[in-house]
């Protein structure tokens, strides 16, 4: 096994410790920056839908700011965004480079991306069911958590699995502040030093996580479709 | 009880005001079945959101079983003499349940999840719940699609999930959207006799909101007939069919009777219809009291008058006959002039389309 990467990939086997801090270190910005998108997307989306015109909680004073916001940052490219943030991160984290330099940067240019995804995603949710859970005396609450998130589900994981998948291709910009990960190690050691195996492997191994990533987020859409994750049968 | 006094509600559309309810005031006993009917635009169904206030109507005052006197001011609901919390409506409207036209059952969830849904908020174990979830099953007899998911049901059976996931926590009124809409003839009627049973068994009070008379004929009480956000006719289903008056109720009639096909005739002056001089057009409406159809053979014994008839049609209606006879009836003037009172006497409501002599 250890002959046959030497011989096929020769470079990446000289550079296998940079290889594997590279892949820990785009891996820990996807699940950090992810995670923490995850959440806030997730509210900035519930907050358009329950906010805008008929919505179930209306206010266009919140909707229209959450909007603009959101429309701001949707429109500067990453990389832009990530030296024009540069100053904030340095303020909020204590600095502006390395992993924990590129997480700030990889949520701002994830949220507006996911926000626009789950309140498509909710929308799809018809208005019908909304009335009918108001007509059994369900509050604000009772309507995100028991109809909009419930019944969205397929959806939103669908959309889930679109931001994360773009997620991962922001994170390889991130070298550009030093943050490392597998798009950095590509360029440093594959692209500027001519060693072409480096660069092909990282292409196999992004796209092996693409598609699994995709592969899950199918599987479980699909499995949620029409049907609760987990059913328990009464008798 | 419901009652319903000078209830408002206006739409503002970027296309203009639309006035949805225009002043409409109803009383509907206890263990009624209630139908408002009117064709789409007419504001019945905002008429029926704002009886559970998922519409708040501008003005007027409800009162909903327990929760008596609710009056609204400027769109905002007052109860006891203070304003109305988010709260407090949504404890009402657990105490009515809804069905809808397109059933609006959660489609990730499962007959027995869809219709435990609203009894989470009654405080009841996990227990309790299931028991009373299979109570409801069977009520609407649908025991066997416990763990099914709504997409795998009919229509029909859809609805009996709404109406049981309606009744879940006891509501002692059941509003009805176009409830039977959706669905097919056979669907319907299966619906319409469950909704009469329920109302039987459970005592409970039902509204319901339709276009279609046949509806409002198999199973309401009393009806109000509705146009242009306003009331026009109110009354029981017999007295509204035997004797509509508004245009548009006469209407709504002749589209579900044989004998509406009558005006059509008329104007298309189809042959069966022209009368010479000494006969008439008529309409005979056998009313409550009513003895018989021999009736049209006395007629014609004792005043020596001829009928002619054209259409036909007789239903039964809480036990009363409904319906009656067009046809040409002809003799001197004397005899038509006796005719008409014998038939009068009888109970046999005379209308004179047209008259012979007159043309």
């Amino acid at each position: 096994m250890e002959a046959w990467i030497r011989s096929v990939a020769p470079y990446l086997y000289t550079y296998r410790a940079k290889f594997f801090t590279a892949c820990s270190a785009t891996f820990e910005m996807f699940w950090k920056a992810g995670g923490i998108a995850f959440m806030i997307g997730l509210c900035f989306g519930i907050i358009l839908v329950i906010t805008k015109k008929g919505g179930i909680r209306q206010n266009l004073i919140i909707y229209q700011i959450t909007n603009l916001v959101i429309n701001v940052f949707r429109s500067i490219p990453f990389i832009i965004l990530l030296i024009f943030l540069i100053p904030l991160t340095r303020k909020v984290v204590g600095t502006a480079i390395n992993v924990k330099g590129a997480i700030l940067p990889l949520v701002f240019g994830t949220v507006p991306f996911y926000s626009r995804q789950v309140e498509v995603a909710l929308s799809g949710v018809e208005d019908g069911k909304i009335e009918a859970a108001r007509s059994m005396g369900s509050g604000t609450f009772g309507l995100i958590f028991r109809v909009y998130l419930h019944e969205a589900l397929p959806d939103l994981i669908r959309v889930t699995t679109v931001t994360a998948i773009s997620l991962i291709g922001l994170t390889t910009m991130a070298g550009a502040v030093g943050a490392g990960g597998i798009g950095s190690f590509a360029i440093n050691y594959g692209q500027n030093q001519n060693h072409s195996d480096i660069v092909n492997v990282c292409v196999l191994v992004l796209l092996a996580v693409t598609f699994v990533l995709q592969s899950i987020g199918n599987g479980l859409s699909k499995h949620t479709t029409n049907r609760s994750l987990f059913q328990v049968r009464h008798k | 009880m419901i009652e319903v006094k000078n209830l408002k509600k206006t739409f503002h559309l970027k296309t203009g005001d639309v006035t949805a309810v225009n002043d409409v005031s109803l009383h509907i006993e206890d263990g009624a079945i209630y139908g408002v009917i009117g064709y789409s635009g007419a504001g019945k169904s905002s008429l029926v959101r704002c009886l559970n206030l998922l519409e708040i109507p501008d003005e007027g005052t409800i009162t909903m079983g327990e929760y008596r006197n609710i009056e609204i001011r400027k769109g905002v609901p007052y109860y006891e003499g203070k304003r109305m919390t988010a709260q407090q409506q949504n404890r009402m409207r657990r105490g009515i349940g809804m069905i809808f036209q397109h059933f609006n059952l959660l489609e990730r969830s499962t007959v027995f999840d869809n219709i435990a849904y609203p009894l989470k908020y009654t405080g009841r174990s996990r227990e309790e719940i299931s028991a009373r979830v299979k109570e409801l099953l069977e009520l609407v007899d649908l025991q066997d699609k416990i763990d099914v998911f709504p997409s795998q049901l009919s229509g029909g059976q859809k609805q009996r999930v709404a109406i049981a996931r309606a009744l879940a926590a006891n509501p002692k009124i059941l509003l009805s959207d176009e409830a039977t809409s959706a669905l097919d003839p056979d669907a319907t009627e299966s619906i319409l006799t469950l909704l009469k049973d329920l109302n039987r068994k459970l005592g409970i009070t039902i509204v319901i909101i339709t276009h279609e008379m046949a509806v409002i004929k198999a199973i309401a009480d009393r009806v109000a007939v509705m146009e242009e956000g306003s009331v026009v006719e109110e009354g029981s289903v017999y007295d509204i069919f035997s004797d509509p008056q508004a245009p548009i109720t006469r209407k709504f009639i002749a589209s579900s009777s044989p004998l509406g096909k009558i005006d059509k005739m008329i104007a298309d002056n189809s042959s069966m219809t022209q009368v010479k001089p000494g006969e008439k057009l008529v309409k005979l409406v056998f009313q409550k009291d009513c003895v018989g159809e021999h009736i049209l053979t006395s007629v014609a014994q004792e005043c020596g008058v001829n009928l002619n008839i054209i259409l036909a049609n007789v239903e039964y209606l809480h036990g009363n006959p409904l319906g009656g006879t067009i046809g040409v009836l002809s003799g001197d003037e004397k005899q038509l002039a006796d005719g008409i009172r014998f038939l009068e006497e009888n109970h046999v409501r005379v209308e004179v389309l047209k008259d012979g002599s007159l043309d």
